[in-house]
Order: structure tokens, then sequence, then C-alpha cells
């Protein structure tokens, strides 16, 4: 009998537990649940907003294969046969020149920012120089100075000496814009150059060139790729300099783009043509580099 | 077992060696410290002439009366630029506009983005596409964004604000018009809250699992993990896109030629288009040189203020160990 009764206790024992187990875990599986319905809710809320954050530019790409009339609707329309013509018609309005300029002046300043900056940058960080604080304290400093006013003299002296709506102008400007980035984005990535590597290419008697060349430039590869992507963002897209500077001989795609909007103004589906096709690499440059931009950024302060 | 002391490494007994010709190595030390500057020459002297000579010139043009179009006129004028530009109501009106434009802008773009940084910040389905449309504003060419603004959106007649607003009694507003520094700043916001998320995001990816584990096993919740844990941590990521948001918007040319051309009046002024109209259509270089010195001592004294705060910061994640 005494055995019954322990046996039974024992069971009912073990229904309890069973019995809290069960309920503990439907608390869980309860308040699991409600934070997963948050976590939908904010999901859907994070969507939301990036597609009306995107809403424009979409619509400006939208717009571009629309015919003249579809473009400007009260309301807008939405569902439309797509068109070319207002690409064909951009290309043969000359968008040809401008989109050379640009490719030239973003092309040959970002490569002059790299051959500067990567001894540059070496020289504040695999082998520092004493006061290198000081020197990167500096280039910082330069990229907060405003361009607007440096834009006096810089007009006046490349009027004087002839080299206004030229190439070469924005080439140089452009190096100097992107230079204090490229510098600490290239030395973020020397200062992940294992030591030993270094130390091992010194003992078989590497020169500062074998070294810079053959040792280091191979792992810092993904890095200047990186740096030259985002000096080319800033450099295809720079306006102020541009205008001031350029008109008919040397002016890049955004001078372009002012000029179509006062001789094209009324045609907006030209427009959202033009623009796109001038946003189009720089967009696609960017989302690939996404992960790389998010560091360049952050001025390399992000391991 | 042998109690010889083992070989030194090949680098440290070339030091050991060099110990012992004190002479020859206080001149390689000369010679390397050479070394050591020269890779360093090129960029920097490029920088100094082409970022600093330019400013020093505007300083000494500021005190000169010079119109483009008079020749002979340049002449030395003391501080008289300066007194022109601040009796020029234009250019007091430019001055507010500035700082009006970058604050609200500044503030509103670092609201958003580290709003938009917070929600990427999780898992969940499309997250890498959610990034991609997020960053593209920042991506767009500015002038083609201002265009785009200005035409589809902003348009009276057709645009998509009036016909969004519409339900709301809105009906064919001039929208630049009525609220010339709103529409400014709302493109502002636009293109810089991608830029700014970009770099809190970073912040946020950077912080250590083991604290926000700690947090959680203490039994803090959600919040008080975000304002107690996390914030403290991004706080300096938010403080650089504050610093390097204000640097670029304080300099807003663009979206102001494009949209409003500085008008209506005045209204949307600030001192980049105000130093261009003085420069490029009134050829007034001394005014335009003495409002481009206003600009710099302003923004340096912002800039480099928070730049020394936020170098200590930096300089700890940077430094080689």
């Amino acid at each position: 009998m005494a055995a019954t009764t322990s046996t039974w206790s024992k069971r009912s024992a073990l229904v309890r537990a069973a019995r809290l187990v069960r309920r503990t875990d439907d608390h869980h599986r309860r308040l699991y649940g409600r934070a997963r319905l948050y976590g939908h809710a904010w999901s859907v809320f994070t969507w939301l907003v990036a597609i009306l954050l995107f809403f424009p530019v979409l619509w400006m790409v939208l717009t571009s294969f629309k015919t003249e009339g579809k473009a400007y609707t009260d309301p807008p329309t939405i569902i439309f046969h797509p068109t070319l013509t207002e690409f064909s018609q951009v290309f043969s309005s000359g968008i040809g020149k401008p989109l050379e300029h640009s490719l030239f002046t973003t092309l040959v300043s970002t490569g002059a920012v790299l051959l500067l900056a990567v001894p540059a940058a070496y020289s504040l960080s695999i082998k520092p120089i004493k006061r290198w604080r000081d020197v990167m304290f500096f280039v910082l400093s330069t990229k907060m100075l405003p361009v607007v006013a440096a834009i006096i003299p810089i007009y006046i002296v490349a009027r004087n000496i002839g080299i206004l709506d030229n190439d070469w102008t924005l080439v140089i400007l452009y190096t100097a814009m992107n230079m204090p980035i490229a510098v600490w984005m290239i030395r973020s990535f020397l200062l992940e150059v294992p030591i030993e590597v270094l130390d091992a290419a010194r003992v078989d008697g590497a020169g500062l060139v074998t070294e810079l060349t053959r040792v280091i430039l191979p792992i810092v590869v993904p890095g200047l790729a990186a740096t030259a992507l985002i000096c080319m963002i800033f450099s295809w897209n720079e306006f102020f300099f541009a205008v001031n500077l350029t008109a008919t001989r040397a002016g890049t795609m955004p001078v372009f783009l002012v000029g179509f909007i006062t001789s094209e103004g009324l045609y907006w589906a030209k427009l959202a043509a033009a623009a796109s096709l001038a946003s189009l690499p720089v967009v696609l440059l960017g989302w690939i580099a996404q992960k790389q931009l998010v560091r360049g950024l952050a001025l390399g302060a992000v391991k | 077992m042998s109690t010889s002391v083992a070989p030194l490494p090949a680098p440290a007994q070339r030091a050991v060696d060099a110990l012992g010709r004190p002479g020859s190595a206080r001149r390689e030390g000369a010679r390397s410290r050479w070394a050591r500057r020269l890779p360093l020459m090129p960029a920097l002297i490029y920088m100094i002439v082409v970022t600093q000579v330019p400013f020093l010139a505007t300083i000494w043009y500021s005190f000169r009366r010079w119109n483009l179009l008079i020749p002979g006129s340049n002449k030395f004028s003391g501080l008289e630029s300066y007194r022109l530009a601040f009796s020029d109501p234009t250019f007091v009106t430019a001055l507010v506009n500035t700082i009006e434009i970058t604050a609200s802008a500044v503030i509103l773009a670092t609201l958003v983005g580290t709003g938009l940084a917070v929600l990427l910040n999780r898992r969940f389905f499309g997250r890498a596409v959610v990034r991609t449309l997020l960053i593209t504003p920042f991506l767009v060419m500015p002038v083609a964004g201002a265009l785009l603004w200005k035409t589809t959106v902003y348009d009276p007649l057709y645009g998509l604000l009036d016909f969004v607003l519409s339900p709301f009694g809105a009906h064919h507003v001039n929208w630049i018009g009525r609220f010339p520094i709103p529409a400014i700043v709302t493109l502002s916001v636009w293109q810089w809250s991608p830029f700014v998320m970009l770099i809190v995001l970073a912040g946020l990816q950077s912080e250590p699992l083991d604290v926000l584990e700690a947090a959680k096993v203490d039994g803090a919740s959600t919040v008080q993990t975000f304002t107690r844990v996390t914030l403290a941590h991004i706080r300096r990521y938010i403080f650089l896109a504050v610093l390097l948001g204000s640097v670029y918007i304080v300099q807003t040319f663009g979206k102001i030629y494009m949209v409003t051309q500085g008008g209506p009046g005045t209204a949307t002024t600030n001192l980049p288009f105000y130093l261009y109209e003085q420069v490029f259509n009134a050829y007034n270089v001394g005014v335009g040189a003495a409002s481009g010195v206003i600009v710099l001592i302003g923004t340096e004294i912002v800039a480099l203020g928070a730049l020394r705060f936020a170098w200590g910061l930096l300089e700890t994640a940077q430094a080689r160990t």
C-alpha cells in the first residue's frame, strides 16, 4: 500500500512537472510569437521606408521610358508603353562629349590619387614617420575646408594661365579633393598587412620598391579597388568646380545636365533619360561596392 | 640537454651588431628618417599647393577691391570688402539661410539616417536589397537628383507631391515658391540620410556581441540595451556623421543652383550661392573673397574643434600597437 502511494505521488509530481513545463513553454511561445510579430512589423516598415525613399529614383527611370505626353499627366501615369525614343534623342543631342570628359577627369584623377596616396599612406603606417599624427590631422583637416572659399583664386589663376574650360584643371582639383579620404582609407588597409610578412621580405634584403610592389600591393589590391571606387563616385558627381571652371570644351556630365534643363526644361521624359544616364555609372559602382563604401566613409575606423 | 643560448633571430642579431658601431648607426638613422619621409613628400607637397595656397590667396584678395570687368581696379582696400559684405542685406540673409539650411538638414538627416541604420541592423527578408535601395539617393548624381525633385516631385501641376497630398486639400501648390527652404532641406535630407545611415551602420556592426549578451543576461530590456549600451557605442559614429555631413551640407550649391537659383528673391540664397553670384555675375572679387573668408572661418571653428574631439576616438582605432 505504502508503495502504491509512493508511486502515485511520484506520478502526480511528474504530471505536475510536465504541466509546469508545458505552461512555461506556452508562455515562451506566446512571448516569442509576439516578438516575432513585432519583428515582422518592423521588417515591413523598413521595406516601406526603403521603397518610399527609393521611389523618386524609380520614378525618374520610369519617366525616362515614357513619351513626353505621358511624362506629365494629372494624375501621374503608371501604366504605359515603354519607349526608347527619349534615350535616342538624348544620345543625338551631344551627350557623347560630356561623357568623355567625365570619364577622362574621373579616371585620370583617380589614378593620380592612388599614385600619390599609396606611398604617402606607407609613410604613415608601415614605416611611420615620427610626426605621423600631425600629418594625418592635416590631411583630414583639408577635407573640412569649404571649396567655395577657394574658387576665386583658382578661377583667376586658371583664367590667367589659360586653363579655363580644360579637362586637366578638373583633374588637378579632383586629385586634391579625393586625396584625404584616399590616404585615410589606404592607410587603414596597409595597417592590416601582417608584420611577419614585411619582416621576412626585409630579411631577404628587399628594398622599398620591391617591398611595395611585390609584397604589399598584392595584399592590399582589394582595398585599393575600394578606394578607387569611392574617388570615382565623388569625381563623377562633382558639380561646383565643374560648373564654374568648364563650359563647352571640357564640360562634364553635371554641366551637361544643367545646360540641358535650360534648353529642354519642359521636356521631362528627355530630362529623366539624361539624368538616369548621368547617374547610372556611379549608382552601379556604388551598388557593387556597398561594403567598401561603409568602410571608406567611416574613414577606416572600422576594422 | 643543452644549456646554450638559442641564436638570435636575424633582425635582432643585426640590431645587436649595429649597437656595436654607434657612429654608423646614427648616420643610418638620419638616412632612414629621410627614407621614411620621402614617400610622403609628393602627396604632402601636392596637397599644400593645391588646397592651402588658394585659401591664402582668398584672404589676400579679400583685402582688395577688384572688379574683373574694370581693368586697373585691383587695389588694396583694407577691410572695406568685409564692411561691404556685412552691410549688404543679401549677405546677412545668406548667412542666416546657410545656418538654417545646414542645421535643419544635418539634424533631420542624422535622425533619419540613424533610424534607418537601426532598422537595417536586424536580420530580415531581403535586407541586402533594402540596403541597396536605401543607399541609392546618395549615389544618384546630386544635380540629377535636384532636377528630378524640381520637376517630378515639386511641380505644382503634375508633381508627385501635389498628387499624393491632393486628398488632404493640396491643389496645384507652388511648393518651391511657398516653402523654399523646406524644399531644399527635404532634398538634402533625402540625399544625406543614406550617408549617415552607412556610417552609423558601420558602428552598429562593430558593436561587440558579448556586451549585448551580457546586457541581456542582466535582464536589460531592448530599449534599455539600446539607450545604455548601443547608443554609447555608436555615439562616435553619429558624431563623425554629423561632422562630415555638416561640412558637406554647409557647402550646398548644386541644389540651390538647380532648384531655386537662390530665390524666390533671396529666400534660399546661402553663402556659397551668394559668393558665386558676387564673382560670376557681379565680377566682384573683393566682396566674394571676403564672404569666402567668412565661410572659411565659420567652417573651421566648427570643424576643427569637432575634429580635435573626434580625433582621439579615431586615433585609438587607427594606431598600430
